[in-house]
């Protein structure tokens, strides 16, 4: 039995091989599916990142809509959180990193040169993978975001825009009691419901969400994709994963990446059903990735 | 056993081989443990010597012999002027009021005994006495039982350094005095009591009268210059190479200066402060301002580096937190990197405080070796450190001062004791807050 279970990692070691040895300029230049949606608020078009030498990502085009939840699959290295991370410039952060195309958010493109990355991303918030409340407490890290931005009029104002986002986070019933302890102290899944109470508080257009839930417990799981659900009626959410489940369960529409380039993109239901594209087949059936 | 050189053993024989070995590693482990316990012990008894040498020599230091001494206090002969001014005070005779009420005590007559007599009590009694009576008129005209110091060969002989049974030529107290001293102590008017002159006293050539007052006032000063400057300036090159500045080759360089500068022995610095501020700009010697930038320099690169390390421990998933939500680079870092940095950063700095406390070579340089009788009232007036007190001290021939010298040594080792706990709390404060 152990012989053949070998045998089966192998196979697949080569079949990745093979996958890897596709020479880029045979995948198709077109992704498959509809890119575009009616009344997008964010539109990338051509988008390329290399890192040094490097190309991370080519020729990714893609519109978010209003309202949508949308996810982005794909086997790791595919450059799905390189392109999520362009969405709100936190590439930046990366020396090496050179963005071209075209991204706009509401018509304004994102990357013109007086861009200014501190009200873009505070209108594009970000969930990373590991839960990284800051080290304060509760209250704090909700109200940070509202502070450095000058949201709050006042105190009592502040403290309503940590409870409101707390609630929305569906955290307030459980720290409501304990806001001044430590965010670290938390729960993996409490913090990381906490990070999303934060982002909420600056009251941003798109949540991007890097998968948010490897790091947590099924029941944790559960319980951040019945608040992205919630969410989806105010906000725009994007998420990276690697589970094919969540992203059937959580997403409208779904996105394939493949080394670097967008390969299909579509509603969820059609593309888990009946995919279009071959490589899009191979992945959701898990022959590869 | 053929099997085995085939490829991988049989799960049975892994086994078998496994627990061989077994034996053998554990008795590694064991000798590694031993090798560590052994390593600390040795650490600890050499640590356990060097305090058992400075105390025994040291514990001593901070006491010394006084004599006590009914005074008549004449206001004739103290307050020529009758004005209780300083300058009547220094005109008149105090040391003829001690003295005259010491021959009383013993019955002296004649001038060779006087002067056998005279020598007992320490030239730091008539400042005593005038203090005394400048800061309390009342006395004035009334018999007090005053202590004085006594000098530091009575003080050697009464503690047996001075032999008796030496020839009368050899010994620095002749044999009168023992037989005053001897008189005195019948009496119960010697008393081994705690020095006040070691703390409260400055830099004198009288080792009974030396004391570190003005070393200490000048190590605090000295110090406040040197972290007053090292510690904005480090902690901002540290923030600036690590989070602001393009990696590029002048950053390289820059960085590989630093890192060197760490190395340099701490005499040149001393050499460059000689230089550049006394030389070029024409500032006076021996003054603590001087100390403490050349001391700032010395310790600017271990401020930079521990800093720098304690920047880089910084999580990035904090500075990505901050960042996510929208905070510019000059938020991100004094509101979540610098607050957690902060405790190495403190870190570095008590270490390069501590190097600078006990540093004597760069001071020496810049003429802060000077006797200096005077305590430093500011920054700009001469003074001397602690470490150089302690280098002059043990430089002297007078027996009392090796008492003294480790006395001193323990007062140094007790600030720095004291810095690093102060240091530690606050530390301690800063992480609990987070």
């Amino acid at each position: 039995m152990i012989m053949e279970h070998r045998k089966m990692i192998d196979d697949r070691k080569i079949k990745t091989a093979e996958m890897a040895n596709i020479d880029l300029t045979e995948l198709p230049n077109v992704t498959v599916g509809d890119i575009s949606v009616e009344n997008p608020r964010m539109t990338a078009r051509q988008v390329q990142v290399n890192y040094g030498d490097k190309s991370a990502i080519q020729d990714v085009s893609l519109d978010i809509g209003s309202c949508e939840v949308i996810s982005f699959i794909g086997p790791s290295g595919c450059g799905k959180s390189t392109f999520l991370r362009c969405l709100n410039r936190m590439n930046d952060t990366i020396k090496s990193c050179r963005v071209s195309g075209d991204i706009r958010l509401n018509g304004d493109d994102i990357y013109a040169p007086d861009v200014d990355v501190v009200p873009l991303r505070a209108r594009v918030g970000m969930v990373f993978q590991k839960p990284n409340p800051f080290p304060k407490s509760i209250f704090d890290n909700v109200a940070y975001g509202p502070k450095i931005h000058g949201l709050a009029d006042n105190r009592e104002h502040l403290r309503q825009i940590v409870q409101e986002s707390l609630e929305r986070a569906g955290l307030w019933s459980e720290v409501h009691n304990r806001l001044d302890d430590p965010g670290t102290g938390l729960s993996g899944g409490q913090q990381q419901r906490l990070c999303i109470a934060r982002a909420i508080a600056v009251s941003p257009e798109i949540i991007l969400m890097d998968e948010p839930c490897s790091a947590l417990d099924p029941i944790a799981t559960a319980r951040i994709e019945q608040l992205i659900h919630e969410l989806s009626s105010e906000y725009s959410i994007v998420i990276v994963t690697h589970s094919l489940q969540q992203a059937a369960r959580v997403s409208k529409r779904t996105a394939y990446f493949h080394l670097g380039r967008l390969i299909e993109v579509g509603l969820t239901d059609k593309l888990f059903i009946k995919p279009q594209h071959e490589m899009t087949n191979n992945y959701i059936t898990g022959r590869f990735g | 056993m053929n099997d085995t050189a085939k490829g991988l053993v049989s799960p049975k024989i892994a086994t078998e081989r496994v627990a061989a070995s077994m034996a053998k590693r554990k008795k590694r482990e064991r000798n590694f443990q031993r090798l560590g316990r052994s390593a600390i012990a040795v650490a600890l008894a050499f640590l356990i010597v060097l305090f058992v040498s400075i105390f025994a020599k040291g514990i001593p230091g901070f006491f010394q012999y006084y004599v006590e001494i009914g005074v008549e206090i004449d206001r004739e002969k103290l307050d020529p002027t009758g004005d209780l001014t300083l300058q009547s005070l220094y005109a008149g005779d105090a040391r003829g009021v001690i003295r005259s009420s010491l021959y009383a005590e013993l019955d002296v007559e004649g001038r060779s005994d006087k002067r056998a007599a005279g020598k007992l009590i320490s030239q730091g009694a008539e400042q005593r006495l005038r203090k005394l009576v400048y800061d309390d008129p009342s006395l004035m005209g009334t018999k007090q039982t005053l202590r004085f110091a006594l000098d530091d060969d009575v003080d050697s002989f009464l503690r047996g350094f001075i032999k008796r049974e030496t020839p009368e030529k050899d010994r620095r107290i002749n044999d009168k005095m023992i037989d005053y001293i001897d008189r005195l102590q019948a009496e119960g008017k010697i008393v081994y009591a705690f020095s006040d002159y070691l703390i409260f006293g400055s830099a004198s050539r009288n080792p009974e009268m030396a004391g570190i007052y003005g070393a200490f006032i000048g190590s605090i000063l000295t110090l406040t210059v040197c972290l007053l400057i090292a510690f904005p300036i480090g902690v901002a090159t540290a923030i600036y190479l690590e989070e602001i500045a393009p990696k590029n080759r002048i950053t390289e360089i820059i960085e590989i200066n630093i890192n060197n500068l760490a190395a340099v022995p701490s005499v040149v610095f001393g050499i460059l402060g000689l230089a550049v501020f006394i030389g070029i700009f024409g500032m006076p010697r021996s003054i603590p301002l001087i100390g403490g930038v050349v001391l700032a320099l010395m310790t600017l690169p271990t401020i930079i580096i521990s800093s720098r390390a304690a920047i880089r421990a910084v999580p990035p998933s904090v500075r990505e937190a901050a960042l996510g939500v929208g905070a510019s680079q000059m938020q991100t870092i004094f509101h979540h990197v610098i607050p957690l940095a902060m405790p190495g950063m403190l870190t570095g700095t008590i270490i390069g405080m501590a190097q600078a406390l006990g540093e004597t070579a760069p001071l020496l340089m810049i003429g802060m070796v000077a006797f200096i009788v005077d305590v430093p009232g500011s920054v700009t007036d001469p003074g001397t450190v602690l470490p150089v007190q302690i280098f002059m001290w043990a430089d002297f021939a007078e027996r009392m001062f090796v008492q003294k010298t480790s006395a001193a040594i323990i007062i140094l080792l007790a600030f720095l004791i004291t810095m690093n706990a102060a240091a530690i709390m606050i530390r301690k404060k800063l992480e609990r807050r987070w």
